[in-house]
């Protein structure tokens, strides 16, 4: 069985499952933040049972859009906030929240092993800790609260093997991004994807993140690595249960095993409006930017902001541009400020946020005009996504997007 | 494997849709369905106003209900958010006819009960404003311009089970009120 597979098994109480197989899961954990939950408690309600399965098992986060930022959204925060204190459901409040996919891992709220089902299609970044985690709906959510299961069809898996080591700006990004421009946006529909070889050994969580939180953007299910000690010395001062860790078998069913030499791959950059439209950064021309924006769910961790930083320090943004960081967790903003990188970030002219996906939607803290233009390290540049359907969004990686800011166009930091 | 058997009407009835075609291409995103700045409020009707805005800015005012919306590949990709089946469902749409769709999007509409079919068939000999007619229970769908009628791929059997238990929420009662036996 490949990794996905066992961790299904497991959860289903079941010796062994294949492909297409429908199957009822045990979840270790279920999701949902200020947009999606007030559906989830709304049909939560119908079924009738007055308790969840287990509250602390149910994270709300409020950090779409948030701090609320009209009374609508203010609304929608308060039903879900009441619904936490009402069941006793774990609930981050302003000042300690952070951006879902960034503060769970972080809280150690997801290990190794587990199931998690968040309603937030980006809940599959916690594959980066070897779990089965994937995105669905509200209702799906509700059903959960109530059972504590949830039903699944066992994907298929798509193995993919990275070979190589990575040039100096080339990250999880890249990769992630590279992948998508190969086998398209649909490339892994329906199908978990397995991250390995030896570029990925030598990647840091951080990268690992960035790289399983756009699995969904190939259409994939899940997109899951193996544990190795990088994960446990992640997870060693986080965990507070148990977990366990599960390998593939030697023997395992892949439909596809695609096998990419990465060493001499280059900055990668999705033009809009599709995560599928890679291309390597020597490639692009001159594309001027309004707007560079560097956080998100996909890159608002620490190494991302240390990137930025290392190349903003003692430069400045560059006078037509506005450049957003947002750190994607409160601890990751205190260990910026800690590291002196907000210093250097304030100094270059950079609009430092508290944590929120806010800009990433297009819902505020950095919405776009009709004609303007983001780079940006989030990871969907679909029509209207951050702001206009007239404005652009190119994704990149946090070093691209710095460089960016300083330049006024985009273009990669070797060339500041 | 059972014959598509979502849409029912209360009482069991054989429900036959006639509509319009709206026809798009391939990866309509959740954005696109419904962009991510409306979802401040979590109302169908409300929702529905801003239905495929972005790609087709007169889709509210064409659509009439009971028409239908059809697709190439991977249809709903992106967000996981039910708005977007809400919306589409609130617009009028009876069904939504693709080659594939994107898999939280497919959960997300049988869950709510929006009916959903894929036939490439369908969708390879259909043009934009033909008129279908549906036969929900069996996934028949005749192209009445075209003079032409397609299958619908059938569901596996545990979703035939829970479009016939009229959904999950209904299905998870059942499923809870079984262990409380």
């Amino acid at each position: 069985m490949s990794l996905a597979e066992k961790i299904l098994s497991a959860h289903a109480d079941r010796r062994k499952v294949s492909p297409g197989e429908f199957v009822s899961v045990r979840v270790d954990l279920v999701l949902a933040n200020d947009i999606t939950a007030p559906i989830a408690i709304r049909e939560f309600r119908k079924i009738g049972v007055k308790k969840v399965f287990d509250p602390k098992r149910i994270v709300m986060v409020p950090d779409h859009f948030t701090p609320n930022k009209d009374i609508a959204s203010a609304e929608q925060a308060k039903m879900m906030r009441e619904f936490c204190y009402e069941q006793g459901v774990i609930h981050f409040e302003i000042g300690q929240m952070g951006i879902e996919h960034v503060l769970l891992p972080e809280q150690g709220l997801v290990l190794p092993g587990d199931v998690v089902i968040g309603a937030d299609s980006h809940t599959c970044t916690y594959g980066a800790l070897g779990a089965f985690a994937t995105g669905m709906g509200s209702t799906d959510i509700a059903a959960a609260m109530a059972t504590g299961y949830i039903w699944m069809k066992v994907p298929p898996t798509i193995k993919l093997v990275y070979h190589g080591s990575l040039g100096k700006w080339v990250g999880g990004k890249d990769l992630i991004l590279y992948t998508i421009g190969k086998i398209g946006v649909d490339g892994a529909l329906y199908s978990s994807m397995e991250f390995t070889g030896g570029a990925i050994d030598s990647l840091s969580m951080d990268g690992r993140f960035t790289m399983a939180n756009m699995a969904i953007e190939a259409g994939a299910k899940a997109g899951i690595f193996r544990v190795d000690n990088k994960t446990q010395l992640y997870i060693k001062s986080r965990a507070e249960r148990s977990y366990r860790v599960y390998e593939p078998d030697n023997d395992a069913e892949y439909t596809r095993i695609i096998d990419y030499d990465v060493s001499d791959i280059e900055p990668q950059v999705a033009l809009p409006h599709s995560p599928a439209n890679a291309k390597s950064i020597s490639q692009l021309g001159d594309i001027e930017i309004d707007q560079a924006l560097i956080g998100s769910c996909t890159n608002g961790r620490l190494e991302d902001l240390r990137l930025a930083a290392h190349i903003l320090r003692g430069r400045k943004v560059h006078s037509r541009v506005r450049c957003i960081v947002i750190p994607g967790s409160q601890q990751v903003y205190l260990d910026a400020l800690t590291a002196g990188l907000i210093e250097i970030f304030i100094r270059a002219g950079v609009a430092v946020s508290t944590p929120t996906c806010g800009p990433c939607l297009g819902g505020h803290m950095g919405v776009l005009a009709s004609g303007e233009r983001c780079v940006s390290t989030t990871n969907r540049n679909f029509v209207g996504r951050m702001g206009s359907p007239q404005s652009e969004v190119y994704l990149a990686n946090p070093a691209v997007a710095a460089a960016s800011a300083i330049a006024g166009k985009i273009i990669s930091p070797d060339e500041l | 494997m059972i014959t598509v058997i979502c849409g029912k009407e209360k009482g069991g009835h054989r429900l036959k849709l006639k509509g319009k075609v709206h026809k798009y291409g391939a990866n309509v995103d959740t954005d696109a369905i419904i962009p991510a700045r409306y979802l401040n409020v979590s109302e169908p009707k409300e929702l529905a106003k801003h239905c495929m805005e972005d790609i087709d800015k007169d889709f509210v005012k064409k659509a009439k209900s009971g028409d239908v919306i059809m697709a190439t590949t991977n249809f709903g990709c992106g967000s996981s958010r039910e708005h977007a089946p809400l919306a589409i469902k609130a617009a009028g749409i009876s069904c939504v006819i693709a080659r594939t769709f994107a898999r939280i999007f497919f959960r997300n509409a049988i869950n709510i009960g929006l009916p959903l079919f894929e036939c490439a068939e369908a969708v390879d000999n259909t043009e934009n404003g033909d008129v279908l007619e549906i036969d929900l229970s069996s996934g028949r769908i005749k192209n009445l311009t075209r003079k032409m009628e397609f299958a619908a791929k059938p569901y596996p059997d545990f979703m035939a089970e829970l479009i016939s238990a009229n959904g999950l929420i209904e299905y998870t009662k059942r499923v809870l009120a079984e262990r409380r036996i």
